[in-house]
């Protein structure tokens, strides 16, 4: 489940999804992303973990381009990220990201919201868009607000719209970008328990977050960063119970037991 | 008491600064738009040329950019605006050409401080589904940006009523041209004054309070 053979590498169809091989990054003097070598498989749920500053947001907002790589390479599906323009404008919608700050469009409606991608970019009839819009919105439990703006929900539901709109372009893989960071305490379940489903539903999922429950009970891999590298990577009940670096140990004994 | 109005006709003459008020705020609001537009694109000569423009057509005074459509373009270059033959069409038009040139860099600097006000994660969401540079301008970017800066054109479009005026250094027949030739002829000087005085406030007053009130219902709430 978590290693990828080497068999599977040569079906046609790859079964690698995302592919990062030696990426680097700096933001001025900092080396944020230091020979990040990262292969994340069809269906597979990918948690990144470590403290702030590690460079796992970067990381994540590497994989659709919102942040540019100094060297390396990022394949998504067999192709390699393009540069800027049209290319990289359908690459993006086959990746759907969800943000630390929801990110809602403020002018437009919840409804709205989910379908603006679905029209102008997807070139969806008007119907259907909010035929499947609306299934979405009730999928994460938000269907009775969808004609509200997003300043009139609490932060859990703006992040369950988020979601939605993010799954209406159908993509092949979802970036979490520390979704439940903003929330206060009470609204985190509903969150998760709708990223949970989606990872049950088989998405392809890469999920940064201080989250420990959720890497337990729904991710195949955890990947361990700090200062920039991939420290750690192993399976969830192996990455938690036995740790092998001490860098990880010192993390999870900071943030377990207290 | 008001006689010194008869014989001219001061309504015709404000309602041809009302018409260059109207046709270069609309195309001082699309050019300065599409500056602005220009000024924050990823395409380093685009970005160039909005800010050269801007810097340089706002610190010209006005009066020489419309003095030099008639003199410069017109009699020079012999840009007619397709009106050889009838000057006062020829006039209006350059007059036109003068005001949106100039306004447009205000409108421009104020469009950009009001996408400013837009937060970067709405211009990311809108790359992360996929909407291209003008997508996300156009459908999520300047939607917000224009409702905040409401207050700010009602600014740049009272300017621009007031600066009509100039329009009558290269013949138009607007407001200011009428009072100028009715201070030549007429005793009362000072009411002439006020008539003009009290026009202009009556035409720019409202946009003001309307524009204002606008703004604060179009507000977007985050």
């Amino acid at each position: 489940m978590t290693e990828v053979s080497t068999a599977e590498k040569d079906v046609v169809r790859p079964s690698e999804l995302v592919v990062l091989k030696s990426v680097n990054k700096h933001f001025g003097a900092l080396h944020v992303l230091q020979d990040i070598d990262l292969t994340i498989a069809r269906g597979e749920v990918v948690v990144v973990i470590g403290p702030s500053g590690s460079g796992k947001s970067t990381l994540c907002r590497t994989i659709n381009r919102l942040e540019t790589i100094d060297s390396g390479t990022i394949a998504i599906d067999g192709s390699p990220l393009p540069q800027e323009g049209r290319a990289l404008a359908r690459l993006r919608a086959d990746v759907g990201m969800v943000f630390q700050s929801f990110n809602l469009f403020a002018h437009k409606t919840v409804l709205e919201n989910v379908m603006l991608g679905q029209l102008k970019v997807r070139k969806a009839d008007r119907r259907a868009a909010e035929e499947k819009a609306r299934s979405l919105l009730d999928r994460v439990g938000v269907g009775t607000q969808a004609d509200k703006y997003p300043a009139q929900l609490s932060g859990g539901q703006q992040q369950r719209v988020a979601i939605a709109r993010a799954l209406a372009m159908d993509p092949k893989v979802m970036l979490f970008d520390e979704p439940t960071s903003a929330l206060d305490p009470e609204m985190i379940n509903e969150v998760l328990e709708v990223m949970q489903q989606l990872a049950r539903d088989g998405m392809t999922m890469i999920v940064v977050t201080h989250e420990m429950g959720f890497a337990r009970s729904a991710a195949n891999r955890v990947v361990f960063m700090a200062d920039g590298r991939i420290v750690e990577e192993a399976a969830p009940d192996r990455f938690f119970s036995n740790p092998r670096s001490d860098r990880a140990k010192d993390f999870l004994s900071k943030i377990l037991h207290h | 008491m008001f006689d010194f109005l008869q014989g001219y006709d001061v309504l015709g003459a404000f309602w041809m600064t009302v018409k260059l008020t109207l046709l270069s705020a609309v195309g001082s609001l699309v050019w300065g738009t599409l500056l602005a537009a220009m000024r924050v694109s990823p395409v380093p000569l685009m970005r160039g040329f909005g800010t050269a423009y801007v810097n340089i057509v706002r610190n010209i005074p006005l009066t020489v950019i419309i003095v030099f459509t008639s003199l410069g373009l017109a009699d020079i270059f012999g840009v007619t605006m397709g009106a050889s033959d009838d000057f006062k069409a020829q006039g209006f038009r350059l007059a036109l050409l003068g005001l949106v040139a100039y306004h447009a860099a205000f409108v421009c600097e104020a469009v950009r401080s009001g996408i400013n006000t837009v937060p970067v994660g709405q211009a990311e969401a809108a790359r992360a589904i996929g909407l291209n540079f003008s997508q996300s301008l156009r459908l999520v970017v300047l939607p917000q940006a224009f409702r905040a800066v409401i207050a700010p054109l009602a600014n740049v479009l009272i300017a621009l009523t007031k600066n009509t005026t100039v329009a009558a250094a290269i013949g138009v027949a607007e407001a200011a041209s009428l009072m100028k030739q009715m201070i030549e002829n007429e005793a009362q000087t000072i009411a002439v004054g006020a008539v003009f005085a009290l026009g202009f406030v009556v035409l720019t007053l409202p946009t003001g309070l309307l524009l204002g009130r606008l703004g604060k219902r179009l507000a977007v709430k985050r």
